[in-house]
């Protein structure tokens, strides 16, 4: 198995060489470059930016620059907020991001599943229409509509709970934007586990595991939900690997210090350094939960050998 | 013996050959779909949506970029404005810029009247001064003194109605969510047509060459998949400039990789069979095989594939909206609209509501006609 790991973690550094690579010189394709303002710069000023973040020197140099920066560990300087270096902006941003996503990732995964194997043990009831119906309503609403809309009903027409804000990281600010995160989540993890149960309680190992005379708990517990939770876990890898880097949408409408906007705000005003740190992130974080799927597989799916 | 039993078999056959008229696979598909209440029920609500894109902006009371600055953020009413305790303020206001003595103002219907004089001849130019505001038009100088010096301004009221209120540069958002209509399907269903196009040649000819070039060709799209796909529609939308054609091009790039590979998947199960040997066998051309027999027959998936991507398009291009990537101000989509109103809560609720309702309701719609769809073309899935 520790073999398998490292041979993994080997493989992944050419997938992150290559994206780097793309990544890196499709953003200096774009036109514009980060000092261009609505008024020009003085030229003499623009020569001396250029020259300090090596601007001036042809692309190869510069790449070849960045990989050695990046192999040992410096994203280098942002651009456009000065003072900063990206690995300060990560190091700030990164906590907050992972916090709000891991949280919603938990609950998505208890709820859904729990929704989900409820509808399917109650198949063609009430509660299993209404799982299902509740769940399309998670997967076709996107959260740009669910976030602005639980900060109206809660924020302001309740006033329960502050309609934005992040204030260091207190309980209340975070409930909205991890129920914004987490509903069409528990919506998809339910629809995937109540078809994955159903399947499942009709299978040959749970059969012989009724005929042994197991009681039904067990039967569920362990042999049915073990089977069902598999494309739950393959989905969720690359699904947490999104949610754990940040979203544009939740933190610009509930004003959160994560990294999700950095992306964007990178991209838009040419930071170069910001965007590719932030897709070196993005791109760490989807090897890491692939493998971390990869490996969840071979100790729930006795079937399932990594030698 | 013999002869009797044919004829009777002739018989039969000749009796139960119209009985069993063949149905092909779109028949089949259409019966099922149209039995499905909440397929045809979307269908239908789709049409509507579509009339209301395409010609709402046309009959709607007011252009979706007409700026009225009297009724910024005017809340949504079915009662027209201007209210009635608001027009005599109004007409008091617009008034005095005519630096003129002013009486008290009255309102009889849609007319308001207020008497008014001057130390000189009054200027009949100073009407304009009222025509100039939303809330009044047709103003005019009526029963003018021998001297000039005093008269009554009489001017009839402009009465708007806003149903669903204006937005904070004063333009009416029931227009404005037509035309967000019209661009948020526009963009759907092009970028679609655009992913559809592209994903369905490539994939073919793929899976239907395979070996080496499939190797290649589908190298690249797991590259083009391993980007955040957002990344790439940011840097087309950067590259190309925020104008709507490239905006469901941009869309249309990023969607046709899902659909390269379901062709392709089928393409390659396709080509074992004997209906493309015998093809190859009578010596028609690759481009031939791929025309005649392998694009027609993946197109199953395909729409059930189509129909699930319009929404996806709809909700990038609303996410780009969102961002301030999309389309340009006057201009506007569904998304643009929310992102609006979103940062307006605190104040102009149905800037928020109006147009989250109508993208929720046309997404509910595709899906629940996509879903009809692939019950109806690929009945073992269910």
């Amino acid at each position: 198995m520790f073999a398998y790991v490292l041979r993994r973690f080997a493989g992944a550094v050419p997938t992150l060489f290559i994206i780097v690579t793309i990544a890196f010189f499709m953003i200096r394709l774009a036109p514009g470059g980060p000092f261009d303002l609505e008024r020009p710069l003085d030229p003499l000023i623009m020569e001396n930016l250029n020259r300090a973040y090596n601007l001036d020197k042809p692309l190869l140099y510069q790449y070849g620059h960045y990989l050695w920066n990046l192999a040992q560990g410096d994203l280098g300087p942002s651009f456009t907020r000065r003072d900063f270096s990206v690995v300060d902006l990560f190091r700030t941003g990164l906590p907050v991001s992972v916090l709000l996503g891991g949280m919603a990732i938990s609950l998505a995964l208890i709820v859904g599943t729990f929704l989900g194997a409820l509808a399917a043990l109650k198949q063609n009831t009430a509660v299993d229409y209404a799982v299902v119906g509740t769940a399309t309503f998670g997967i076709t609403i996107p959260p740009f509509v669910i976030a602005p809309i639980l900060s109206l009903l809660f924020g302001v027409w309740l006033g329960w709970l502050p309609a934005g804000g992040w204030s260091s990281g207190s309980l209340r600010h975070m409930i909205l934007p991890v129920a914004t995160l987490a509903l069409p989540q528990i919506a998809i993890v339910a629809r995937l586990t109540r078809g994955a149960t159903i399947e499942a309680l009709r299978s040959d190992h749970v059969r012989t595991a009724r005929a042994y005379g197991l009681p039904t708990r067990i039967v569920v517990g362990v042999h049915a939900l073990r089977a069902a939770i598999l494309p739950v876990v393959s989905y969720l890898g690359p699904t947490a690997a999104a949610l754990l880097t940040g979203s544009v949408v939740v933190e610009t409408i509930f004003g959160i210090p994560g990294i999700g906007r950095y992306f964007v705000q990178g991209a838009l005003g040419r930071d170069y350094t910001l965007v590719m740190g932030t897709v070196v992130v993005i791109a760490v974080f989807v090897v890491v939960f692939n493998l971390i799927v990869d490996i969840l597989y071979a100790l729930l799916d006795p079937r399932v050998r990594y030698d | 013996m013999t002869d009797h039993s044919t004829i009777a078999a002739r018989e039969v056959l000749t009796e139960a050959g119209p009985m069993i008229a063949g149905r092909s696979l779109w028949q089949d598909a259409w019966r099922r779909l149209r039995k499905n209440k909440a397929a045809v029920a979307s269908a239908i609500v789709l049409l509507l949506l579509a009339l209301a894109g395409i010609f709402g902006p046309l009959v709607a009371p007011h252009p979706y970029d007409r700026i009225y600055p009297q009724y910024v953020r005017t809340p949504a009413s079915l009662e027209a404005y201007p209210k009635a305790e608001r027009i005599i303020p109004a007409f008091e206001s617009v008034v005095s810029r005519a630096r003129v003595e002013t009486g008290s103002a009255e309102v009889e219907g849609s007319t308001v009247r207020m008497p008014i004089s001057s130390s000189e001849a009054l200027d009949p130019r100073i009407v304009r001064y009222v025509d100039r505001s939303d809330l009044f038009e047709n103003a005019r100088i009526e029963e003018l003194s021998a001297d000039g010096r005093s008269g009554v301004m009489v001017a009839d009221v402009h009465r708007l109605r806003f149903l669903f209120g204006t937005d904070s540069n004063g333009r009416d958002l029931l227009a404005r969510i037509l035309i967000g209509i019209r661009v948020s399907l526009a963009i759907g269903v092009l970028a679609s047509a655009m992913a559809l196009l592209f994903g369905v040649s490539y994939g073919a000819i793929a899976g239907y060459l395979g070996g080496r070039v499939d190797g290649v060709m589908m190298r690249i799209v797991d590259i083009l998949y391993s980007l955040p796909f957002i990344f790439f529609v940011i840097l087309l939308v950067v590259f190309f400039g925020r104008n709507f054609i490239l905006i469901f091009i941009a869309i249309g790039a990023t969607e046709w990789l899902d659909m390269a590979r379901i062709v392709r998947g089928q393409a390659l199960m396709l080509k074992r069979q004997e209906f493309v040997q015998a093809a190859e066998a009578l010596g028609v051309d690759n481009s031939g095989i791929l025309r005649r027999h392998i694009i027609p027959n993946t197109l199953g998936p395909v729409v059930v594939f189509v129909t699930l991507l319009v929404p996806k398009a709809i909700l990038l291009e609303s996410l780009l909206s969102f961002l301030g990537l999309g389309v340009q101000e006057p201009l506007t989509s569904l998304g643009l609209l929310i992102s609006d109103g979103a940062a307006n809560i605190q104040g102009a609720t149905w800037l928020l509501i109006y147009p989250a309702i109508a993208l929720t309701v046309i997404l509910f719609a595709l899906n629940f006609l996509g879903d009809g769809l692939r019950d109806a073309l690929d009945p073992k899935d269910r």
